[in-house]
């Protein structure tokens, strides 16, 4: 029993219920062999006519101009980059799950990190559609790539946030996708080993790329997860961090703000872990994954919420503090006309901001609440409108009235055609992640094994009598010997 | 690559596994591969296998990441194309922290997972031999070697002595090949040893 000593007591099985190696493979591949419920269907038909509009809009969009936006002198950026930071936020938290708490030696990360990392790239995915479509002529889109070409040769400016917005992305992208692909190998290799139909065998055969499971590779495959996690925590922190520089290298109030990378990093992990939650307690329900998926997870989740949460609270706060006490007059009216004034046109959406994102996880300090599957699903929805609204503040508020006064548009409210893109995105998500859900493992089978006999109920149970055993022994044997 | 013949031994317990390992690289038999579900920690060091240095090879793709960043935007932005920025230093390293970064990181991501798949022998459409479908699912699969000198029988009741179940003799062919795994194999003659 020398290999569970070191497994602490106190700690909550992660693992619910009587299992074993095999009952976890039949449990995770089963929605995969079964045929979609109707409930999938409908979910699946929702998200694929939402992504038809979108692309609908998007086509009205290429071809008559960005004009088909409600963009205007000032603001530039109206709904497309609010959307892009919000979704690029969501996919933080799969990253910050799969990497810092793989570093970190977080058992419990194994029941969600296969979900919140394919969240991870069906988000970034989403979120690399704003900018592109936002350039109006896409089709000049490969412009951004420094490649030897007949216009000069002319150069992307290094120097500028935006070109590190273009190679931060596209990397953080590629690595994820590398990433969860590579965890992915050795349960598509399970799925195959299982199958009996042909085209399931032909599928899952090519995309297992030939997995065995011998000794060395599972050791060269450690090893790369290893260096893959500790390549990505620096680089999500870097990535929302280049996003904030987009504004915190400008001169625009509101904008030109040097506590910007962390405040972003720290709002990005938040909305990505409420995301998580809609996602998986869901997914926990309609899959039956109760027992991987437990309360243990929901209510750690909701702690990291709380905490980010917090982070972000005393960011807005330090924010307001400095444009008092800066005296910078652009920098107030910014801060207290645009933003904090309730009765200035756009007020509103910061006080939807500050009840969303500051005020309402508080609720989480109690135990009773973060174990409460209803109303975090609540919270998950509600801090996400939040979070898209701090964006919404960010770069609307602090441009619709900046430094010329006849440069003011009063009031900015997005075309259908806009509304429809953001909607359409929610398409490419959920298409994405239903697909996701049917046909590969949502739960990473190699990894739960892996800490089933050290952190699963059964195994627990077990270890808890032969601790009080061997104690009880102990004291018997100590008494007799004196 | 050849066919050869294995001796395959079955294990339904980490606990079992582990002993049975050093008893059979104690008694002198050559250990082909043991095939597992999951990662099982200190296998590979009972096994005798040597460290991976799979992190070195992406040490070395990182820093050529962060060298073809450094020159190629210094050639861009120094001697193929300067711009005057205000009257700034055309050499603006720390503006290029990002990007170098970024291609720090996407070298030795990618090269690092190439790497691994070219030394796994692993991509689309490539197929393996397999000793036992379940160890993907719930059993250690434990495949040895038979040379010339090997009995069979002997191999077979050692491994049963030690914990195996499920023990087999298999002709396999230990490299990889081009196909799918929804065609069945040709299948080879199981019951005769082919070193005869």
């Amino acid at each position: 029993m020398s290999a569970f000593k070191y497994e602490s007591q106190v700690r909550p099985p992660i693992v619910a219920g009587d299992k074993n190696y095999h009952q976890i493979t039949e449990d995770i591949v089963r929605p995969i062999e079964n045929r979609p419920s109707k409930l999938w269907w409908t979910g699946f038909l929702i998200a694929v006519l939402l992504l038809c509009f979108g692309i609908f809009s998007v086509t009205r969009e290429v071809i008559y101009g960005t004009g088909q936006w409600n963009l205007n002198k000032t603001v530039g950026w109206g709904w497309d980059i609010t959307n892009f930071v919000w979704w690029v936020g969501i996919g933080h938290a799969g990253t910050l799950i799969s990497a810092i708490l793989l570093l970190f030696r977080q058992g419990w990360r194994t029941g969600v990190n296969r979900a919140a990392e394919a969240m991870t790239i069906f988000a970034v995915m989403c979120a690399g559609q704003f900018p592109i479509w936002h350039m109006g002529r896409v089709w000049m889109a490969f412009f951004v790539f420094p490649y030897p070409n007949t216009r000069g040769s002319l150069w992307p400016n290094f120097n500028s946030p935006l070109m590190w917005d273009v190679f931060a992305i596209s990397t953080y992208f590629t690595v994820s996708l590398l990433f969860w692909y590579c965890g992915l190998l050795p349960d598509l290799a399970t799925v195959r080993d299982r199958a009996r139909l042909k085209w399931r065998k032909f599928f899952y055969g090519m995309a297992s790329f030939g997995w065995s499971g011998s000794t060395k590779h599972w050791q060269r495959h450690e090893a790369l997860s290893l260096v893959l996690a500790g390549l990505s925590t620096p680089l999500v922190l870097s990535v929302h961090t280049i996003v904030s520089f987009d504004f915190a290298t400008s001169v625009v109030p509101g904008w030109h703000t040097t506590i910007f990378p962390p405040y972003f990093v720290a709002g990005a992990v938040f909305s990505g872990f409420a995301m998580v939650q809609s996602l998986l307690i869901v997914s926990r329900k309609v899959l039956h994954l109760e027992d991987y998926i437990t309360l243990e997870h929901i209510d750690v989740m909701n702690k990291i919420i709380l905490l980010t949460g917090s982070i972000v609270g005393v960011a807005y706060l330090t924010e307001l503090f400095i444009a008092w006490y800066g005296q910078n007059p652009y920098e107030h009216f910014a801060f207290f006309q645009n933003r904090a004034n309730v009765l200035s046109p756009l007020g509103w959406s910061y006080y939807i901001m500050m009840g969303c994102n500051v005020v309402s996880p508080q609720l989480f300090w109690f135990r009773k609440f973060r174990r409460n599957l209803v109303l975090t699903f609540f919270m998950s929805v509600v801090i996400n409108i939040g979070m898209w609204f701090e964006r919404f503040v960010i770069i609307v508020t602090s441009v619709y009235r900046e430094y010329l006064p006849s440069g003011w548009s009063t009031y900015y409210t997005p075309t259908i055609w806009e509304i429809g893109f953001y909607l359409g995105t929610f398409g490419l998500f959920f298409t994405c992640y239903f697909l996701f859900s049917k046909f590969f493992p949502v739960i990473a089978l190699a990894e739960i094994k892996h800490i089933l006999k050290k952190s699963g109920n059964n195994y627990k149970e077990k270890m808890d009598k032969e601790e009080k055993e061997s104690v009880e022994t102990f004291a018997h044997e100590f008494e007799h010997a004196h | 690559m050849a066919i050869k013949r294995f001796v395959v031994g079955n294990f339904e317990e980490e606990a079992v596994l582990f002993p049975a390992v050093k008893k059979v690289r104690m008694a002198g038999y050559k250990i082909h591969d043991v095939y597992t579900p999951m990662p099982i920690h200190g296998l590979d060091h009972a096994m005798g296998l040597r460290d991976t240095s799979i992190h070195t090879a992406g040490f070395i793709y990182g820093i050529t990441g962060t060298a073809t960043a450094l020159s190629g935007i210094s050639y861009a932005l120094i001697y193929d194309w300067p711009l005057n920025f205000g009257g700034k230093p055309h050499f603006a390293l720390p503006a290029w922290i990002p990007v170098t970064f970024e291609l720090t990181v996407l070298f030795s991501a990618v090269g690092m997972v190439l790497t691994f798949c070219y030394l796994c022998q692993m991509a689309p459409f490539v197929r393996k031999h397999h000793f036992n479908l379940r160890s993907t699912d719930d059993q250690f699969t434990m495949v040895i070697e038979c040379t010339a000198k090997t009995n069979e029988t002997e191999l077979k009741a050692f491994l049963k002595s030690i914990g195996a179940v499920d023990i087999n003799t298999q002709n396999a062919e230990t490299g990889w090949w081009l196909g799918t795994y929804s065609k069945n194999i040709a299948s080879v003659d199981n019951t005769k040893p082919i070193l005869a």
